[in-house]
């Protein structure tokens, strides 16, 4: 008979206390995995939203509401700036590329962003159907928004005022779908794209009184904010600091808001880790209270074990893999559960269309799971396995 | 073959024990009698190389043991001894086929579902294979314990009180079976008891062919043991 059916089979003779002690155990290891996969899959979402932006330019306020909102779009912008500021933001000897953001509709709660065809290639997106606009209130739907949305090409549609569903509909300017992008695993998955021109008619065909008054419009059209590109990394040291301070805009560099949000987060998932700590360490305890006493049961079973002829090692062997037994089964569950808990998070995020999370995700780190249950189950098997090498036959012999 | 001389065992911090020297010939017959308290435990922990003389030499089978230590000794006891303990120590957690498979794994041997079958068939349990020991009658437990004590064809079959707890009836039944057992496989038997029944219950024949001893062990002084018996 093999040592680790022999240790299964001793496992699951007392079942309820098996059982109880893989539940625990498996909490503390799904707690840790939902962590791992939250903070692994918010990484990536930040680093593959963020690639290649170097500052995000638009209205004074809190900087990370310009970040979270003009990247991420997951909040309200702080307001707009004009758009011939920008446009000499263009001529700045530093700046490589400027891609224009503007928002304030939405259909469907999904983000009507105007834009450039730049806004596209810059995250490498590339249609799966259709073109890109050539003029005004045509639209690209990002992949996720075209699925949830049912929208197909020729479709038309009329926006609503504000970046939730329920504003006051824009009646006159009708939007028509001429292409859709395939999955890019971006935040463009989740927008739908459209000229800023678009977004300036919309609401001038919408507020204009006459000719005149479109004129003046004209004059003080606006933007949401601007995507900036350097040319040179140097330009991070002075270019910030001259919007900030020559411009009635502020530069906010996405890298270091993500680091102060992250950092924010992090005392968030300091107590999530603690709570997950808490939970393996009781785990841990159980473990070896059932082992303890299962050594203490079994005595004569494990004397009689080295009365058969199996050395002290090979007796201690059997309790250590009882306990990996359990943390096997546990990292098992653990994972599964974990992951279970993140596809629950991300199907709620999902419903405000606020997707930094989603999908199954492998992480390499996510190894550190089996490693975590099989550490503390060795830990718990230690001195109930110390126990059990040093069974005295003798006592059995005695009729102990 | 059993044959000791001049054996002592020193209790750390209590007593030492002095046992009378015997010599056992290969398939014969040790009554080790006495009441409780008085060494027979730690005779058979002799033995069987359980624990180390504080003096003397004792050969088993051909197999003189102070020349074994740990690893070696357990390996020689998985081949050399066959062990029915007085509660006959079958898991619970396992099938009473499992139950035999541990004493080959035990011993390091390759699990051989066949020797196991022909084990249970000498002892007319092969039917019971797959029941759990809380399934089985005293009497079919006793079998199968004693099945697996001879599993790996002992040279030695050491029983501890096996009339423990037994009427009358199923005590002749048991004593029976051991001596046959141990007949049939040419192995020695050692009993240990203090029920003065099982001497009554030796055959005629075995004294009249001396192949019966007796080694009647008393109480000695400061009988450490009884402290661990109670």
């Amino acid at each position: 008979m093999k040592t680790l059916s022999l240790a299964w089979s001793y496992l699951w003779s007392r079942p309820l206390s098996a059982a109880l002690n893989l539940l625990l155990l498996s909490l503390g290891l799904a707690s840790i995995t939902f962590l791992l996969l939250v903070s692994h899959q918010l990484n990536q979402a930040f680093e593959r939203d963020l690639q290649g932006i170097d500052v995000v330019v638009g209205a004074k306020g809190s900087p990370m509401q310009l970040i979270l909102s003009g990247v991420f779009h997951i909040d309200v912008p702080p307001g707009n700036v004009p758009l011939k500021a920008v446009q000499e933001l263009q001529k700045h000897p530093m700046v490589a590329q400027v891609i224009p953001i503007s928002l304030g509709d939405n259909f469907g709660s999904f983000r009507i962003v105007g834009t450039s065809h730049d806004y596209i290639s810059h995250y490498q997106a590339t249609l799966a159907q259709g073109q890109f606009w050539t003029k005004p209130l045509q639209v690209v739907l990002g992949a996720t928004a075209a699925r949830k949305l049912g929208l197909v090409l020729g479709n038309t549609f009329v926006g609503s005022h504000g970046l939730g569903a329920g504003g006051h509909a824009h009646g006159d300017s009708i939007y028509t779908v001429v292409g859709i992008l395939a999955p890019s695993g971006s935040v463009l998955d989740r927008l739908i794209l459209t000229d800023t021109e678009s977004v300036w008619k919309v609401h001038e065909d919408y507020t204009a009184l006459d000719d005149e008054d479109r004129q003046i419009m004209i004059e003080e059209r606006e933007i949401t904010m601007a995507l900036v590109r350097y040319k040179t990394p140097l330009a991070a040291v002075s270019f910030p600091r001259f919007v900030n301070t020559s411009t009635e805009m502020q530069a906010a560099a996405p890298a270091v808001e993500i680091t102060r949000l992250l950092s924010m987060l992090g005392l968030g998932t300091d107590v999530l880790r603690a709570f997950a700590g808490v939970l393996l360490l009781t785990a841990g305890l159980s473990v070896f209270i059932a082992l303890w006493s299962a050594v203490r049961e079994r005595r004569g079973d494990l004397a009689l074990l080295r009365m058969l002829g199996a050395p002290p090692a090979k007796v201690a062997a059997l309790l250590l893999l009882e306990a990996l037994w359990l943390g096997l089964l546990a990292a098992l569950l653990g994972v599964l559960a974990g992951q279970g808990m993140t596809a629950a998070l991300a199907w709620m995020l999902a419903l405000d269309n606020s997707l930094l999370i989603g999908g199954m995700a492998w992480p390499v780190v996510l190894w550190v799971v089996p490693m975590v249950a099989l550490g503390v189950s060795l830990v718990a098997a230690l001195l109930p396995a110390l126990g059990a090498y040093r069974i005295s036959v003798l006592e059995l012999l005695q009729g102990r | 073959m059993i044959r000791t001389q001049g054996l002592q065992y020193h209790y750390p911090k209590g007593p030492t024990l002095s046992f009378p020297d015997v010599d056992v010939p290969q398939g014969t017959v040790l009554l080790l009698s006495g009441p409780s308290g008085c060494g027979k435990s730690t005779w058979l922990a002799l033995v069987a190389a359980l624990v180390a003389p504080s003096a003397g030499q004792i050969t088993v089978a051909d197999q003189a043991l102070d020349a074994l230590k740990n690893v070696a000794a357990d390996a020689w006891r998985a081949g050399a001894i066959g062990f029915l303990p007085q509660r006959l120590h079958l898991s619970a957690a396992l099938t009473v086929q499992q139950n035999l498979s541990v004493a080959q794994w035990a011993s390091g041997h390759a699990e051989n579902p066949a020797a196991i079958q022909t084990a249970l068939a000498a002892l007319g349990v092969a039917e019971l294979a797959q029941r759990k020991p809380a399934q089985l009658s005293g009497g079919q437990a006793q079998r199968v314990a004693l099945a697996r004590a001879v599993l790996l064809k002992p040279k030695v079959i050491l029983a501890d009180e096996p009339t423990a707890s037994l009427d009358d009836e199923a005590a002749a039944d048991a004593v029976a079976l051991l001596l046959s057992t141990a007949q049939a496989q040419g192995a020695t038997l050692v009993i240990a008891t203090h029920d003065a029944r099982v001497a009554a219950l030796m055959p005629a024949d075995l004294s009249v062919q001396k192949r019966l001893q007796l080694l009647q062990l008393k109480r000695q002084s400061n009988p450490v043991e009884r402290l661990y018996v109670e």
